[in-house]
């Protein structure tokens, strides 16, 4: 037999042999969440390939900070290796370059955001398409009159006529629009989608090449679900 | 403590016993005395009155928790308030603008990414530069908000164990060590920081920045598992963020010194630290000179000197006197 010191000795380490393997499993659940999410999540501006991005970002929350938007969240537990990680829900508020000169990647420490850009026209974060062209109102000619999103939208984009530094309330800025060009219109990147008629005084938007998957059109267009989305990680170069 | 026996320890070995003869001749001779003399039942009244009279005195404990909240409060501010002093969290931030970084998520990134920027470097040594001079695990209990709840855990753990309601049941601390190491060969071979997943000191400090979030419940497991099967498990066996601060406290200049002369040898010390094993030397006969450092795992909380009513044990920094 074996002494009560020996056996408490031993259930003592087979024990923490539990607490380990408990411990280690619970941190490795991560992995679930990550491999079936990929590139699902739409990414800050230079935000680098999704699993270096992952690996380089401190879960700090600095980019949160200084986005005069508030644009950017930071991931949950259900994002597995993606918890404190950041990311845009384009279609609640997108990244409208508000700050010009992309004051999240300056605020990130550890280059998890590429210093590398500079300009809003470098971003890369996804590409918009039209996912639902039959709910699109310039395809079906119709015109647009209100709040883009209603009276209870919190989103905010800079309009340069109003304030050139100071985003307001979408619904702070409602429309008369005799054919809906939203998406067109408020789109902060220079040739990056434009609006081509179809006939029968109905457009249709074609996205160009220059997108850079801000969130913008998501964000402004007025149909539930919205007509356009931002496919997170695509490029023009794709196409 | 020897710095070797200091990482040693750390590390999860069990304190070594160094033959008597070994001891310093001074310390011999108090150990002598203090064998021949004997306790009366008036010395032992009055001791016991003394301890009375210390279990209320919580003057570092009182200031670590404002310094701590306040630390805390400060990153809540500058964002919340949008004041900027310190921006971030404690993971990563920026102090009037100076980059910091905490060394365990910093360690996990360049471990996982293989790449080091600048800024990263920057604000790596300027934190090691800090803890260094403020003692290393000083993190744990004067900043961590984990370590403040777990304290909080801690005396809801002790209250049950006392009314036998529960039993402790504690670990083998060589396993902070294993998972150390686990967790970084996991961040090197995955290229995930896989330990921020579960880092409650992260997590928590996020949530009070950015507001609550889900993974608060994996804290609320935590301390769960602290107040009713083991106490402080985390700290005391699973953070790797307290072994990579432990290992600059080896070297520091802020240490707990222990002095043998008027030590009265009750443990009252003992009970209250969250790393005895430190604390060997106030053990009757233990002690091998009359002036011991403790060592690299002590997080300098300044429970064991509000706790001794001989003043036995001091906060010290070397080269200066001492200031309790």
């Amino acid at each position: 037999m074996r002494n009560p010191r020996q056996i408490e000795a031993r259930r003592t380490f087979l024990r923490s042999i539990g607490l380990g393997v408990g411990v280690l499993g619970f941190s490795l659940l991560g992995f679930i969440p990550t491999l079936k999410s990929q590139t699902l999540r739409l990414r800050p501006p230079g935000a680098l390939e999704e699993n270096s991005f992952l690996a380089s970002c401190i879960k700090c929350g600095q980019c949160v900070q200084v986005c005069p938007v508030q644009a950017i969240k930071l991931g949950d537990v259900i994002d597995g290796f993606g918890i404190g990680v950041p990311f845009i829900d384009g279609r609640t508020q997108a990244c409208d370059f508000s700050c010009d000169a992309l004051q999240c990647i300056l605020a990130c420490p550890t280059g998890a955001l590429s210093h590398e850009l500079s300009k809003k026209e470098q971003v890369k974060m996804g590409f918009a398409r039209l996912a639902q062209p039959e709910k699109c109102l310039a395809r079906q000619g119709k015109n647009f009159k209100g709040q883009a999103r209603g009276s209870d939208f919190k989103g905010k984009l800079r309009y340069s006529e109003i304030d050139r530094w100071k985003p307001i309330a979408i619904r702070e800025h409602p429309y008369d629009l005799l054919l809906c060009d939203l998406c067109v219109r408020q789109c902060p990147i220079p040739q990056a989608i434009k609006l081509v008629s179809i006939g029968d005084n109905k457009s249709t938007p074609i996205i160009e090449k220059n997108c850079v998957g801000c969130g913008v059109c998501e964000m402004i267009c007025p149909t539930e679900p919205p007509a356009i989305v931002i496919d997170a990680r695509k490029t023009g170069e794709m196409l | 403590m020897k710095m070797w026996e200091s990482l040693r320890v750390l590390l999860g070995g069990k304190p070594r016993k160094i033959p008597v003869e070994q001891y310093s001749s001074q310390a011999q001779q108090i150990h002598f005395i203090k064998r021949e003399e004997k306790l009366t039942k008036e010395k032992l009244a009055e001791m016991e009155a003394e301890h009375i009279k210390s279990r209320r005195h919580h003057y570092w404990r009182n200031r670590r928790w404002i310094v701590l909240i306040i630390t805390n409060l400060l990153f809540v501010v500058s964002f919340g308030l949008d004041i900027q002093i310190l921006e971030g969290a404690l993971t990563a931030s920026r102090f009037i603008g100076f980059h910091f970084a905490d060394l365990n998520s910093a360690l996990q990134v360049m471990l996982a990414f293989k790449e080091v920027l600048i800024n990263l470097l920057i604000g790596t040594t300027t934190v090691l530069i800090l803890w260094w001079l403020l003692g290393g695990r000083t993190f744990c209990s004067w900043v961590c908000p984990y370590h403040l709840m777990a304290e909080f855990a801690e005396k809801i753990h002790l209250k049950l164990v006392e009314k036998k309601i529960i039993k402790d049941h504690p670990f083998d601390r060589r396993l902070r060590t294993v998972l150390y190491f686990i967790f970084a060969i996991l961040a090197f071979v995955t290229g995930y920081t896989v330990f921020e997943t579960i880092n409650p000191v992260g997590i928590l400090s996020r949530a009070l920045i950015y507001g609550a979030s889900l993974a608060l419940s994996w804290v609320a497991i935590l301390l769960l598992f602290e107040i009713f099967y083991s106490r402080r498990a985390w700290c005391r066996y699973i953070c790797p963020i307290g072994i990579t601060y432990g290992v600059i406290g080896v070297f520091s200049p802020l240490q707990i010194k222990y002095t043998l002369q008027n030590c009265q040898h009750e443990g009252e010390c003992l009970k209250v630290c969250l790393v005895p094993h430190v604390l060997e030397c106030v053990k009757k006969g233990r002690a091998s000179n009359e002036e011991m450092f403790i060592g690299a795992d002590c997080t300098r909380c300044g429970l064991c000197v509000d706790t001794c009513p001989t003043n036995s044990l001091t906060f010290h920094l070397k080269g200066l006197s001492n200031f309790s």
